[in-house]
């Protein structure tokens, strides 16, 4: 469970948001700006919010209150980019290994092993993130995201780079994996399809607001039916 | 030739720029990476000596290193003798002099790794440390090329500080900028023009190296 009342001003931009997410797959949706980014940042640790807390299974991330503010890296929590950020100086199988640095030498190489299955991607191993398709590079960011075993997994447009069967077919291994493994995770969207395709959690942001937050149907009746009334009302 | 001051300038070179690696990694990696409002007025400090004249910083180091000031009371009983008109001296000035020459191209070169990439080091547990070890500098070793030869170079080729600090003491101070100087005072222009073909030898065999490394580098992006 992840509980959030979060306040943090950008420039003109600001986002607010409370609620608490419950469900294993969450998805952010939201227009361009909307928020979602930064929203990650915020629950990643790489930003800070001006005021609010983040809890994680009554784990405090973060309270202002009480001056709390975990660092990266110190919150069970992993994020995949949406430029994937692979180390380019390192082997696909060093990329994934970088997080494990508690482990030994032969548990991180099972674990790399382990988790470049799981994305299909053990061929890839000694390969340079410059040798790697835009596809084959957000599997290994993934890879990478999930080898130090998060609770909370963020995905910031995780899927934009590979084709249709591919997507859903990675999605559906994934999903399965990360519930098996008690893994949260929330994932920001600005497409549709990504966000109603599936029976998901789906909180709606805009301008830095959270409008609903429920099933995908529900959001996406309810949405409809606020479109049709400010519509009606023109 | 006086073989010498040819040795004692490349271990002053040597000894300098070891000490200003160790220093200016960190201090870029804490120009490009810190959010303190105080980075600015450092990193300021550290541009300085590149805009002061040599013999003024010299001077000041001189007075601050001398018996007249606490820190050079302090320094001359800790070493048992004075630290002006010493090789240790003079590593200590060229140090002060040649930092921005080692700064400079390191805070370009971290700043030039994609925040992205320190982002994702940062969410899989990377420190400080780690972070400029194992991503900073790697991404940036041309940098660390150039920050590494032009600090030797640049020592090597020091006049103004070296002549206020160390004076002129055969191996202790004698560098062969010192002796060039001489060698043109007394007219002896052929071993002057020796003199002068080493430094710049030495200039030009550098700066290969550092264009060398970046074609190297060209290639394997290629």
């Amino acid at each position: 469970m992840l509980e959030l009342a979060l306040n943090a001003r950008r420039g003109t931009f600001q986002l607010q948001m409370t609620c608490s997410l419950a469900s294993d797959w969450t998805v952010i949706f939201g227009p361009s700006g909307a928020g979602k980014s930064t929203l990650l940042r915020l629950l990643s640790g790489l930003e800070r919010p001006d005021h609010g807390r983040i809890t994680l299974d009554s784990y405090m991330l973060t309270d202002s209150a009480t001056g709390l503010w975990r660092k990266p890296g110190h919150r069970h929590t992993s994020m995949v980019a949406q430029q994937h950020a692979l180390f380019p100086h390192l082997s696909v199988a060093a990329n994934v290994a970088y997080g494990l640095n508690h482990l030994d030498c032969a548990g991180r190489a099972a674990r790399v092993e382990e988790m470049l299955n799981l994305v299909d991607a053990k061929d890839l191993a000694g390969r340079r993130p410059r040798d790697l398709s835009g596809g084959e590079a957000q599997r290994v960011a993934l890879a990478r995201a999930l080898a130090p075993a998060p609770r909370l997994l963020l995905l910031d447009e995780p899927f934009s780079a590979l084709d249709g069967a591919a997507s859903e077919a990675l999605l559906g291994r994934l999903r399965l994996w990360l519930r098996a493994n008690g893994v949260q995770t929330v994932l920001a969207t600005h497409e549709a399809a990504d966000a109603f395709a599936t029976r998901a959690e789906v909180a709606l942001l805009s301008e830095g607001n959270l409008i609903a937050l429920g099933l995908a149907e529900d959001v996406l009746a309810a949405e409809r039916e606020r479109l049709f009334r400010r519509l009606r009302s023109f | 030739m006086d073989w010498q001051a040819f040795a004692l300038t490349l271990r002053l070179a040597t000894v300098t720029t070891a000490i200003l690696l160790a220093v200016a990694v960190p201090l870029a990696a804490l120009l490009v990476l810190g959010r303190s409002r105080w980075l600015p007025v450092l990193e300021a400090l550290a541009t300085l000596p590149l805009v002061l004249p040599p013999t003024v910083l010299g001077f000041f180091m001189l007075v601050l290193l001398g018996p007249r000031t606490a820190v050079g009371r302090w320094i001359t009983a800790l070493l048992g003798h004075p630290l002006a008109f010493s090789f240790s001296g003079l590593v200590v000035g060229s140090v002060i002099y040649s930092l921005p020459f080692a700064v400079q191209p390191l805070v370009a070169g971290f700043g030039a790794v994609e925040p992205a990439l320190v982002d994702a080091a940062r969410m899989l547990g990377a420190g400080p440390v780690r972070l400029v070890l194992t991503l900073l500098v790697p991404l940036a070793r041309r940098s660390l090329v150039a920050a590494t030869v032009l600090s030797f170079l640049h020592t090597v080729g020091e006049f103004g500080v070296v002549l206020m600090l160390g004076g002129d003491i055969p191996g202790a101070t004698r560098t062969l900028s010192i002796v060039l100087y001489n060698q043109v005072e007394n007219f002896d222009y052929g071993a002057a023009g020796r003199t002068s073909a080493i430094l710049l030898g030495l200039s030009v065999m550098a700066l290969a190296a550092i264009y060398s490394s970046g074609q190297s580098s060209r290639r394997r992006r290629a």
